[in-house]
């Protein structure tokens, strides 16, 4: 027990290649199959494409900054929805959430704010920014609050507050489009201007590089002072190459895609700049609905496993009775997941109204359904105590591609929704039947 | 010992506890000295566990008093209970099923980083020593709660129990899942908390294993006392009347439950 020599992870004889694989990396198969499926369609839409048209338009830079811009409400969603169905909850409201707040941020950015601060002051867009996270979070703690408190299940509250919320976002538009938005504010949607170019984008892919060798690193160094069983250094090697290779692939894509032409023109002549033959090639690099994606991923994942909050959203998950007879608060917690939900919805709302550059009523109008599905999909679990953030995020992802695809392929949307809602099931269904197949492994 | 001159550890007055028209607690009273085990003895649905809950602040009572150390406590929840140096390893558990047993043992009292962030690595560390002296053979720190076996389960409960300096210790059924070897070691650890002057209530349906380790016995029937005795004053087929016939014997303090003659 107290020896001081390293234990690493023994290697038992005959176990096939990719158990043992799996097994010195400690990756979690259901992450591998959720990848699996995903190239799987990437790799399929590309490929009928190429027969179709006689190019493949799938595994295109343009097709797939597009797919993570398109993602990323769904997603900044998915990492609070988790949490929430972990806790054995749902939230039907986060749609009329978004569409709500996005009406307030708009009316206030464009009817109230410059008449104090004046019309083109760079405080409106963070003010409002503020102003809808303050309204998400309280939305957001007042049906946790029904819910922990008065006992109403969180179907009924947040089936309540999706009427609820959506009927007050008309009030506060009337019906009408508010547009156009603040300048500064329709940098968070997106496009060109609302993307951070080739030198950031590289340079937030050495920092990834950094942090994740950093990060295996201190996990190696924490094991071994408790004298935990270590990775094979050759994991640890293959972990660290496979997450920089990710890192920098995207990178390389998202820098491959260039902005569109007549933008870049644009750009040239207010700068002065002779074009080259053929246009300029200004890479668009990452944008910034994506960057929130990422910042939301981290964050949630923080909290979900390395705070004492998470530990317990997840403990009441799995057992809300044992939860508080060990003394958690369980209805504080209850109302903190919900208000997390409001903020994110906010965020949301944001990235969907600068997308649009306009806000209406109708923002956000079914995507509680996406982001649930993107959640379960991503292997969060109805029973409760059970999901992961990066789940959600790759569920978003493949609910996306999905559609994306089936735009690029000429089906309607109807066609869509019917494609997804089997997807849905069968994602389920499948899952249900592994884990039976490997319950108490 | 001469426990009736101290001031009990624990003293539970007059306490009733109903569900509905069920009266589950019936102006029960019962107390504890420290370093002594009292065990608590009757049959299935007599009221054992609503009593013991009430003390652990799980169920909170309608009426009655209690006073840990002479003065009046204040048990509305277990976060409260705890606050008192009481734990309690419940008949059901109540573990989290979905997390390891390190996070289980340190659940509501999570050791943390300088960074304020949970110290997994650490708390492995310590669940594993603790593990060792009770369970030896107990190995599955990495899997949620659920993978475990029975007795398994039953050792992270008590390992949680114990582990965070008790003064007052509920065992409902301690060892009803585990097998001799792990249940020897249970009884060796309740001696061992004994004189360290923890004070144990002690449930369990096996009358000699009450008799091997409790100082006292107290035996309830439909939610009432029906009396209470050292255990070398009584014997056990005397106990065992209480519990079926609800009938006290000369050697015992008769309670509000005893049938008359
Ligand atoms: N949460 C509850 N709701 C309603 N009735 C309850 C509840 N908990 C216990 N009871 C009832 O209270 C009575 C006493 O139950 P209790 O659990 O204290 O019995 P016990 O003495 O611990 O029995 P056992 O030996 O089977 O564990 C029973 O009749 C039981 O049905
Ligand atoms: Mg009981």
């Amino acid at each position: 027990m107290s020896s001081s020599a390293p234990i690493v992870r023994s290697d038992v004889p005959d176990e096939p290649l990719f158990k043992r694989l799996m097994r010195a990396t400690e990756i979690d198969t259901r992450m591998v199959g959720m990848i699996a499926a995903l190239t799987l369609i990437w790799v399929g839409f590309n490929v009928y494409t190429y027969f179709q048209s006689g190019e493949g338009l799938f595994l295109t830079p343009r097709n797939l900054w597009n797919l993570t811009v398109q993602t990323s409400s769904v997603a900044v969603m998915a990492t609070g929805m988790v949490l929430i169905i972990v806790m054995r909850h749902i939230d039907l409201s986060v749609g009329a959430i978004l569409g709500f707040v996005s009406t307030i941020i708009g009316v206030t950015q464009t009817s109230v704010l410059p008449y104090y601060l004046g019309l083109d002051s760079p405080y409106i867009w963070i003010v409002t920014v503020m102003l809808g996270l303050v309204v998400g979070a309280a939305i957001g703690a007042l049906h946790g609050s029904l819910v922990a408190y008065l006992g109403i299940p969180a179907f009924i509250v947040t089936l309540g507050g999706q009427l609820f919320w959506r009927g007050a976002a008309w009030w506060v538009t009337t019906g009408k489009t508010i547009a156009p938005l603040d300048e500064r504010f329709a940098l968070m949607g997106g496009g060109p201007l609302g993307s951070i170019g080739a030198v950031a984008s590289w340079s937030l892919a050495a920092l990834a590089c950094i942090g994740i060798v950093i990060g295996l690193y201190a996990g190696r160094r924490r094991r071994l002072r408790y004298n935990f069983p270590l990775r094979p250094m050759w994991a640890e090697i293959a972990l660290a190459v496979v997450g920089c290779f990710v890192a920098l692939g995207a990178t390389w894509v998202v820098n491959d895609y260039p902005w569109p032409e007549r933008v870049a023109a644009n750009y040239a002549t207010a700068h002065h700049i002779q074009a080259p033959e053929g246009g300029l090639f200004i890479s668009t690099g990452y944008a910034i609905p994506v960057l929130i994606v990422l910042v939301a991923g981290i964050v949630m994942t923080f909290i979900a496993k390395r705070t004492r909050f998470g530990r317990y959203v997840y403990a009441i998950g799995g057992n809300p009775e044992a939860a508080e007879l060990a003394g958690i608060n369980t209805k504080k917690i209850t109302v903190l997941v919900f208000a997390i939900m409001g903020v994110l919805a906010a965020i949301s709302g944001c990235i969907e109204s600068a997308r649009l550059d306009a806000a209406t009523n109708v923002l956000g109008q079914f995507e509680e359904l996406y982001v649930i599905a993107a959640a379960v999909i991503g292997g969060t679990s109805l029973m409760g105590g059970v999901g992961t953030i990066y789940g959600a995020l790759i569920g978003a992802l493949v609910i996306q591609s999905l559609q994306s695809g089936m735009v690029l392929l000429g089906f309607d949307s109807a066609f869509q929704e019917m494609v997804v809602g089997v997807v849905l099931v069968g994602a389920v269904g499948i899952d249900t039947f592994y884990r039976r197949g490997t319950a108490r492994g | 010992m001469d426990a009736q001159t101290k001031v009990p550890l624990v003293e539970m007055k007059d306490i009733s506890l109903a569900f509905g028209g069920l009266k589950a607690v019936d102006h029960a009273s019962i107390d504890l000295y420290p370093g002594e085990v009292v065990g608590l003895l009757g049959h299935n649905g007599a009221g054992k566990s609503c009593l013991i809950k009430v003390l652990s602040g799980a169920y909170p009572r309608d009426s009655g008093q209690i006073f840990i150390n002479g003065e009046e406590a204040h048990i509305a929840n277990p976060r409260d209970a705890k606050g008192y140096g009481i734990e309690t390893i419940y008949q059901t558990l109540a573990l989290a099923d979905n997390v390891d047993a390190a996070s289980n043992l340190y659940l509501g009292r999570e050791i943390m980083t300088r960074w304020g962030t949970l110290d997994d690595s650490a708390m492995e560390h310590e669940a594993r020593k603790v593990m060792a002296r009770l369970n030896p053979n107990f190995r599955r720190f990495k899997d949620p709660v659920t993978a475990l076996s029975g007795g398994q389960r039953q050792s992270v409960a008590i390992a949680r129990a114990i582990h965070f300096n008790a003064r007052i210790l509920i065992m409902d059924e301690p060892t009803a899942a585990l097998g001799p070897a792990e249940t020897a070691q249970v009884g060796e650890l309740i001696k061992q908390l004994k004189s360290e002057g923890i004070g144990i209530f002690l449930i369990s349906h096996d009358i000699h294993d009450v008799f091997d380790l409790a100082d006292r016995v107290t035996v309830m029937k439909n939610g009432r006392i029906v009396g209470a005795a050292p255990v070398k004053d009584v014997t056990k087929d005397e106990v065992l009347g209480m519990i079926i016939l609800g009938k006290c014997p000369p050697g015992a303090t008769p309670g509000p439950g005893a049938v008359a003659g």
